[in-house]
């Protein structure tokens, strides 16, 4: 008997602290799965976020930095530019990236700096109890939105996959979700994609990964992925938004 | 035939492989909890089992081992 | 052989010679030759210079580069060491080790771009969130602040803590002849250990496990025993690392405090003041943190009075305070903004600090004085005239009491006063008597009316009808 599926020796043994049916867990594996399958897990370094993966350097078997919130680009651009043969990379969260990080998500991108970026985008602040976050939909219902998303008053989800891709530093960006079998698949082959291209040098590689968060979405684990499906796919379609080594260069996804 | 072990420990009984199965004979036991307090998942009818993993795929906490 | 160097230069080639082969940075006056002096160096002996977006990002890429082993740097000015806080407060709390520079100008907010000492509360008090310290290295010439940047190196490394140079604009544009033959391909110190903890992508070993570089301890005991750990290094680094320079202290009677660039401006004025015969010496703290208390200290054994010169509203004042603890008085002289105070305004200070703790002998030096000691001398003889007099009458008042003729005239008033009481009390009980009499007579007399009254009714009543039940109303 063949073994078909087994944990990653990329993960440690640690279980995880997310709620039951919060997808970040699939995330982790697939991350984890990419480096080992490169064989570049063992060298890599990854940098945590602040927020619901704030504990990612339990889980990932390898060097790993703690970041403040926003932050990891910048503090991975200070270890690729000390270690430029290891793979390193960040994952952060949307509240992390897309809001209190943008200034060094969109200078580490546009400086194309050799590092792969695992952006999670479930359109909410988790680990601070459910708050609006820049990805949230309109009129999504959060602890700080009780009236839903009013775009009048507090303007329009951020979509960093395509606002990234305007620049030259991407060599990769890439929008997937793990909401079903065969989007995971997918979310893996980009995830791989990404450090495969970091490590040939060709610049910045980011994926955004769609993902749940039943327990502050309100919604069974089964319920938020149909969320995800139904409501944050149409928001932010998924795709390749930017490979510097497709033919031809037009991005897939932009067109979605 | 395929081999399916859930990770008792660590499964927090979210049921995402109870819908990712295509054979549905993966379940939530209900007589009985886990350590953490929740009803774990396993496959109900083994001898069904075709070893796509689908149910690994899907669990966010990587409790399932698929063999085949 | 010496050379002429800008101190912004010296401090970025010094670094270079110390191993730093990482920078990174972000423009802002008056510190901005650093990184353009890293710019065009690094990358000839290999290291990278990255100019960030932000101070912010700068900060973070020292501590992504830092934690993963490398001797790194980055520079600012004051708004930039305060964007710099939240990371280094990180750093700090992650335990990696950085050399940070900060070129101090005018505050608060914008300020100015003109030197200043004003962050020095900022510098040892923390300035990020959470309990920590620094060590804070003050350079008073640009041939220290070459020799203390290479230090900041060894005593981060040392500690695993970033070490803050602060230095001014003065001191980062100004030039001097600096020994840059003598710090070339300085080694790190002797006793420095391999960096088995940094996360460089290595393979986990029994002597370097997998490398977790983080200020995150969930758990609150955890985290107490974290910042104990964290308190033993900083007390550590207090018991190794004080520095401090001593200036004509032996017999001083006044001690200033000064460092960096007021240290400059406190000696000259030293210097002309003791020409003047006056007793003055300087302590330099060359770390502001650790700051140099027991030294201080050992200038009570001569000194009357602290002047703390600084180009601040005060503030480094503070700790000489805590540190002198009442014992002495501690004045202050500074010049903020920019502004920086003058050798002659400074000599003057200590003229008047001299005055102050001068014996007393009688002479006096100003006009003032004399008036005042004018005055003085009149206020004094006048009170003397108002305490005799004021004896004279008490004295008076004395004898008059214990006098035989005052006795017998008490005595005989005390008589007549009791003869006019039984005389008074006669009077009002005869008064009393007759009253009550005269009250008998008229009660009496009313009586008798109503009696008339009563029996003139009941004669008319008999004349006519017998009296019905409401006749009684009229009794």
């Amino acid at each position: 008997m063949a073994v078909v599926f087994a944990k990653t020796k990329m993960l440690c043994e640690k279980p995880f602290h997310y709620c039951p049916g919060c997808t970040h867990g699939i995330i982790h594996r697939l991350v984890a799965e990419a480096l080992d399958e490169l064989g570049i897990g063992e060298t890599a370094i990854g940098v945590a976020p602040v927020g619901c993966a704030v504990f990612a350097y339990d889980y990932f078997a390898c060097d790993m930095m703690e970041a403040a919130h926003g932050r990891a680009p910048a503090v991975a651009t200070g270890i690729k530019r000390v270690c430029p043969d290891k793979a390193v990379f960040t994952y952060q969260g949307d509240g992390d990236l897309a809001s209190i990080g943008t200034a060094e998500i969109i200078h580490a991108a546009t400086r194309g700096e050799k590092i792969t970026t695992i952006f999670v985008n479930n359109a909410i602040y988790g680990m601070t109890g459910g708050q609006m976050a820049p990805t949230t939909l309109p009129g999504q219902v959060t602890t700080t939105s009780p009236y839903g998303r009013d775009t009048s008053h507090c303007g329009w989800p951020v979509k960093v996959s395509e606002m990234l891709s305007t620049l030259t530093g991407p060599a990769y960006i890439a929008r997937v979700s793990v909401h079903d079998v065969p989007n995971i698949k997918k979310a893996k082959a980009a995830i791989k994609k990404a450090f495969q291209l970091q490590m040939e040098g060709k610049g910045f590689t980011l994926v955004e990964v769609l993902s749940t968060c039943p327990t502050n979405w309100g919604k069974t684990p089964q319920e938020a992925l149909m969320w995800v499906k139904e409501s944050m796919i149409p928001a932010y379609p998924l795709g390749v938004f930017k490979d510097v080594t497709a033919q031809p260069a037009t991005p897939e996804g932009g067109a979605q | 035939m395929a081999i399916v072990t859930v990770n008792e420990d660590v499964c927090k009984g979210c049921g995402l492989c109870v819908d990712a199965c295509p054979k549905k004979i993966m379940a939530l036991d209900s007589s009985r909890i886990n350590k953490k307090g929740y009803h774990t998942a396993s496959c109900i009818r083994m001898e069904e089992c075709i070893g796509c993993a689908f149910c690994a795929i899907m669990c966010p906490d990587v409790a399932i081992t698929v063999e085949k | 052989m010496k050379q002429l160097m800008k101190g912004n230069e010296a401090i970025a080639e010094a670094a270079i010679q110390a191993g730093c082969r990482f920078f990174f940075g972000y423009p802002i006056t008056p510190q901005n030759q650093i990184p353009e002096y890293m710019s065009k160096r690094l990358p000839q002996v290999g290291g990278c210079f990255l100019q960030a977006e932000s101070e912010i990002a700068a900060i973070n890429m020292v501590y992504g580069a830092g934690g993963a082993g490398a001797r790194v740097m980055t520079s600012s000015s004051s708004p930039g060491i305060s964007l710099k806080q939240e990371g280094i407060s990180y750093i700090v709390g992650a335990e990696v080790p950085c050399v940070i520079v900060n070129m101090v100008r005018g505050g608060p907010g914008l300020g100015s771009i003109q030197p200043a000492q004003s962050d020095y509360y900022q510098a040892t008090r923390g300035g990020g969130h959470g309990d920590y310290r620094m060590c804070v290295l003050a350079p008073g010439s640009v041939q220290e602040a070459v020799d203390l940047t290479q230090d900041a190196f060894d005593i981060a490394d040392r500690y695993r803590n970033p070490v803050l140079v602060l230095g001014d604009g003065l001191i980062g544009q100004m030039m001097e002849p600096v020994d840059m033959d003598k710090v070339a391909d300085r080694a790190p110190a002797a006793d420095l250990k391999e960096k088995n903890w940094a996360a460089n992508g290595h393979i986990p070993t029994e002597d370097s496990p997998r490398a977790i570089i983080n200020s995150l301890y969930i758990d609150p005991q955890v985290l107490e025993n974290h910042c104990k750990r964290l308190q033993a290094k900083y007390d550590l680094i207090a018991a190794n690392e004080c520095r401090w320079q001593e200036e004509m202290l032996s017999d001083a009677e006044i001690v200033i405090v000064a460092y960096g660039t007021t240290s400059r401006i406190a000696r000259s004025a030293m210097r002309k003041c003791r020409e003047k015969g006056i007793k003055v010496g300087m302590l330099r703290p060359i770390t502001l943190w650790p700051f140099p208390d027991a030294a201080l200290r050992k200038t009570l054994s001569t000194a009357k009075a602290y002047l703390v010169l600084e180009m601040s509203m005060g503030q480094m004042v503070d700790d000489v305070r805590l540190a002198i603890n009442g014992e002495r008085p501690v004045h202050f002289y500074g010049r903020t903004g920019g502004m920086v105070p003058t050798v002659a305004e400074t000599a003057a200070q200590i003229e008047q600090l001299a005055q102050s703790i001068a014996p007393d002998d009688g002479t006096c030096r100003t006009e003032f004085e004399k008036t005042v000691r004018g005055a003085a001398e009149k206020i004094d003889a006048a009170a003397e005239v108002v305490g005799k007099k004021l004896d004279e009458a008490g004295k008076k008042i004395t004898e008059t009491f214990n006098s035989p003729e005052l006795h017998k005239k008490a005595q005989d008033v005390g008589k007549q006063a009791s003869d006019f009481a039984v005389r008074t009390a006669d009077t009002v009980a005869k008064g009393v008597t007759e009253l009550f009499g005269a009250i008998g007579k008229a009660v009496e007399s009313v009586q008798k009316d109503l009696k008339d009254i009563e029996q003139q009714q009941k004669a008319e009543s008999d004349e006519s009808e017998p009296p019905k039940d409401g006749g009684k109303e009229g009794e």
